[in-house]
């Protein structure tokens, strides 16, 4: 139960309030007062950690991604199309770690949602892709250059009638959708209700409540493993919604990679004002996703700022200022943005510091980012934690990955503000490094 | 001329660089001339790249001028008018994964740095990087991953290269965003590469010192 006044509250004492709700057992169904406290403790850790508190040790989280998978035996596929056998897997997964302590996302999805929409960015195990083959997407160039206009102008308006139908044929009937203004006053109603009526709007308005049904079977199997883990296990759940970058919106998956790199040069303007333009909605998916979970936490991978990706100068000019207000604009609803920081970000680190983002505010898991620096540039006013290579959990050995959590523990535990995670979302580990890793996340975390 | 053209290039001057391919092929120039700026141009995009000025953005941009520029340019070009290559490269992304933008500068960048490439794609089956070596009987063998899943793909890939009796014959490079020497040594590859221009320098040594 948030406050009364939760409106009127700061960005920081409205962060503490939702992780207060968050941390809180009472009126939960736990299996027992045993893991009702295991829970409890679990998330206190997490969220001083992530306040710049000091925890009793060092919080551990990975996002699993297809090791689950691999490990328990059975495929990709199965957690695309086969929701009991991914819920048993997964659960298999728990028992199998227990040192496991939160909620381990991974890559269990809806396949009939995706084959229904006909969804052209992805291709996907047991859809396009063997039983196996990870999940990836389609490069392409989903939105032309001369479409900028109209996303800038009017951004939903224009993902609905014209992305939406491009990347989920099934619903290119959504391109007839009416004009919004259409309920503004009694006599234009029916114009815009003939509008909805008609063959192509009404097939993509079923191909929807279908495809919400099939979400719903799905979800109601992931409500099942969540319940299972939390309720059943204490295990917290760790993120509560997804965003990202608006630039990454931009460059991803509506220009592309290459057109979006090329864009810098031919029309930088276009550039700077879309992302402007996405900013809110990157903001409000975050936010409206994680007060709905009731986890303030949201999670923002980060691509195309990475090192080599673009210039310092072109990170502080394309990249990071509508990043920076994605941000703010996150933490001032009182939820804590995590940012997956794939790649590297030794180049911008110092750029980072100087933006004085509120402290305790943000989480950070870096990648191939040299820690050391990141404490020195980031840790005194963010969470920071990831680093451990996914090479080395699929090429090292149980010696090394201890070796390896052990100076990074040094470099980066001291006062807190720490946790512990791969670099990677990890789909590929020997099991024996695995349980290294999460041994020695133990034997080194503990203040 | 050619040297704005250089220049241009060199600059990330897209639309220039292409007006003037187009004037200097009506002016009647060389399609060779023309080439050998777009080489000119490129050298230094690799050389500011190495040193750190220039990015990905710059190297996809000119990868897309020298893209235009060839088009322009092959329906003059005489047959058999190549420069010899420095050597053979057979490229791909391993099985199992379909990333293609940075095995795709690496192509045009050993290209134009003289190397005589066959890219077989994204995704390549193991067995069609053996049919190609066999077949091409390449200086080197370049494979890009970008997955993690990449690591056992490259490792079998190098080892049906073993098996077949063709992998003494090469040299092995690997590339793509989360490769290092671990990766390396545990896929069996001779070296591996951060960027294009490392795939550029591993090519040139290998084929210079003749160890290919």
């Amino acid at each position: 139960m948030l406050p009364d006044n939760f409106a009127s509250l700061t960005s920081e004492q409205k962060i503490d309030a939702r992780l207060a709700d968050w941390i809180s057992t009472e009126g939960k169904p736990f299996a027992s007062p045993e893991v009702a406290e295991l829970y409890r403790s679990r998330a206190q850790r997490y969220a001083d950690a992530f306040r710049l508190r000091q925890p009793d040790r060092v919080p551990t989280s990975v996002v699993t991604g297809d090791f689950q998978q691999h490990v328990m035996g059975v495929t990709l596929a199965d957690y695309f199309y086969d929701y009991p056998k991914a819920v048993g897997a997964a659960i298999g997964f728990y028992e199998r770690f227990p040192l496991v302590d939160y909620f381990p996302f991974s890559n269990f999805q809806p396949g009939p949602v995706f084959d229904l929409l006909g969804y052209t960015l992805y291709r996907w195990p047991g859809g396009q892709l063997a039983a196996n083959q990870g999940y990836q997407y389609v490069e392409g160039e989903y939105m032309t250059a001369d479409e900028y206009d109209e996303l800038i102008r009017n951004p939903e308006g224009w993902l609905l009638r014209t992305y939406w139908p491009r990347v989920m044929p099934a619903l290119s009937g959504l391109a007839g959708f009416p004009s919004l203004l259409g309920s503004l006053e009694l006599p234009f109603v029916p114009f815009a209700f003939s509008a909805i009526g008609s063959p192509q709007v009404t097939a993509a308005l079923e191909t929807l409540l279908e495809a919400s049904r099939l979400t719903g079977q799905f979800n109601a199997n992931m409500g099942q493993l969540i319940g299972t883990a939390m309720f059943g296990r204490g295990m917290p759940v760790t993120l509560g919604g997804f965003s990202k970058a608006p630039f990454d919106f931009l460059g991803d998956t509506l220009r592309g990679t290459r057109s979006v790199m090329m864009d810098l040069f031919r029309r930088p303007q276009k550039v700077l004002a879309a992302v402007e333009a996405i900013t809110p909605l990157a903001v409000k998916m975050a936010v409206d996703a994680a007060v709905g979970s009731g986890v303030p936490f949201a999670f923002l991978p980060l691509h195309k700022g990475a090192d080599g990706f673009m210039s310092d100068a072109d990170f502080a000019k394309f990249y990071w200022p509508s990043l920076e207000a994605t941000l703010r604009g996150i933490v001032a609803e009182g939820v804590i943005p995590m940012m997956f920081v794939e790649g590297g970000y030794n180049s911008r680190l110092a750029h980072m510091a100087e933006a004085n983002l509120p402290a305790g505010t943000t989480g950070w898991m870096f990648d191939q980012t040299d820690m050391a620096n990141a404490k020195k540039f980031v840790g005194s006013w963010a969470a920071i934690g990831g680093n451990v290579p996914g090479s080395l959990f699929q090429t090292g050995t149980p010696e090394t990955m201890r070796a390896y959590v052990r100076t990074l523990m040094e470099t980066c535990k001291p006062g807190g503000g720490f946790f512990m995670a791969p670099g990677v979302v990890l789909d590929h580990a020997r099991e024996e490094n695995f349980q290294a890793w999460l041994e020695a996340g133990l034997e080194y975390g503990t203040y | 001329m050619t040297q704005a053209l250089v220049d241009a290039i060199a600059e990330m001057e897209d639309e220039e660089a292409i007006r003037l391919a187009n004037e200097m092929i009506e002016n009647g120039t060389s399609p060779l001339e023309i080439l050998e700026a777009c080489k000119g141009g490129m050298a230094i995009v690799g050389d500011r790249f190495e040193k750190g000025e220039y990015f990905v953005p710059e190297l996809i941009l000119a990868g897309e001028m020298l893209k235009q520029i060839s088009e322009i340019v092959k329906p003059h070009l005489a047959a058999g008018g190549d420069t010899p290559k420095l050597g053979k490269v057979l490229l791909g992304t391993v099985t199992g994964d379909i990333h293609d933008i940075g095995k795709d500068i690496v192509h045009f960048m050993l290209e134009v740095n003289g190397f005589e490439v066959h890219d077989l794609g994204v995704d390549v089956p193991i067995g069609s990087f053996v049919d190609a070596v066999k077949a091409d009987q390449p200086d080197v063998v370049a494979l890009s991953g970008f997955l993690t899943l990449s690591y056992d793909a490259m490792r079998d890939t190098v080892a049906a290269l073993s098996a077949a009796g063709v992998r003494d014959g090469i040299k092995i490079m690997i590339g793509g965003g989360t490769v290092d020497d671990q990766v390396r040594v545990f896929a069996g590859a001779d070296a591996f590469g951060l960027n294009a221009m490392d795939a550029v320098n591993l090519a040139k040594s290998w084929t210079k010192a003749g160890v290919a």
